[in-house]
């Protein structure tokens, strides 16, 4: 069974802090488990493509965007309800997961980050020599 | 959450009390980056000025050939159906925190729109339409003269 530990709060401080521009927006997940992979589904509208940023490290995925503003020249906000930021969201994921071909894809503000997992290995057998 | 009031002495310390309700109220809330209520969907934003408005909303994953946008008079509505991941057989779910199916939404504006020019676009899951005014009810600057 996988376990897929949310570890977005924690995004709150740290040395990223420095590097953000806007708010931090926690984009809503989806996670399903596939016979060989899993696959971790994303809503970042408006996320620039450039700016995308996912990695996987000591069994942490790391997601970060950054949302272009939609702000048109020449007019004057009259009604808000999001803004533009960073979205950022980690995972701790503890089911072994082959690294080297995590895939992410990202179509009309939609990421999809594939995680393919690993095959286990045979199990070794040790002989035993006897003296 | 609630519970009847007990006096201090007998629970202890008050301020051990104080966290106490600090640290309840922090699990109840906590983890809620936005506010508390769940906004319609899809959430907008709405700028204007003398010649019209302009509306972006976040509609992620949406094809924008299944978007549904309609002007009438100044109410701008949009519809559309945000589909689910399609499952296999054997497939585990383990979050299932996006929003899924139809959805609509209308927006009224303090003037009158013209349908005839409205400009829609959509980029990495946002939609911007372009609502000019008719030109006939624009404003008019009106000349003062000193009599």
């Amino acid at each position: 069974m996988a376990e897929f530990t949310d570890n977005g709060q924690d995004t709150m401080s740290g040395d990223a802090e420095s590097m953000r521009t806007g708010p931090s927006l926690l984009p809503p997940t989806d996670i399903i488990e596939r016979q060989d992979a899993f696959l971790m589904v994303l809503d970042v509208p408006g996320a620039d493509p450039d700016t995308l940023d996912v990695s996987f490290d000591q069994g942490i995925l790391s997601i970060s965007a950054q949302s272009v503003s939609t702000a048109p020249e020449g007019y004057a906000p009259i009604y808000a309800e999001y803004r533009d930021g960073t979205f950022e969201r980690k995972f701790i994921v503890s089911d072994r997961i082959d690294g080297n071909n995590i895939d992410a894809v990202l179509r009309d503000g939609v990421l999809r980050v594939t995680l393919p997992k690993q095959v286990p290995s045979p199990a070794k057998k040790i002989s035993v020599k006897l003296n | 959450m609630l519970s009847p009031y007990q006096a201090p002495t007998r629970r202890g310390n008050p301020f051990a009390q104080m966290r106490q309700v600090q640290s309840d109220l922090s699990r109840a809330i906590g983890g809620l980056r936005f506010a508390p209520a769940i906004p319609e969907y899809p959430v907008m934003n709405v700028w204007a000025n003398a010649e019209g408005a302009v509306l972006t909303a976040e509609v992620p994953g949406v094809e924008p050939d299944a978007l549904d946008i309609a002007v009438h008079q100044d109410t701008v509505t949009l519809r559309g159906t945000r589909e689910p991941e399609p499952l296999a057989e054997g497939d585990v779910v383990h979050r299932a925190e996006r929003t899924t199916g139809a959805f609509a939404r209308s927006f009224t504006l303090p003037f009158r729109l013209d349908p005839e020019s409205v400009k829609a676009s959509f980029r990495q899951g946002v939609l911007t339409l372009e609502l000019p005014r008719p030109e006939a009810e624009r404003p008019r600057r009106i000349k003062v003269q000193r009599a």
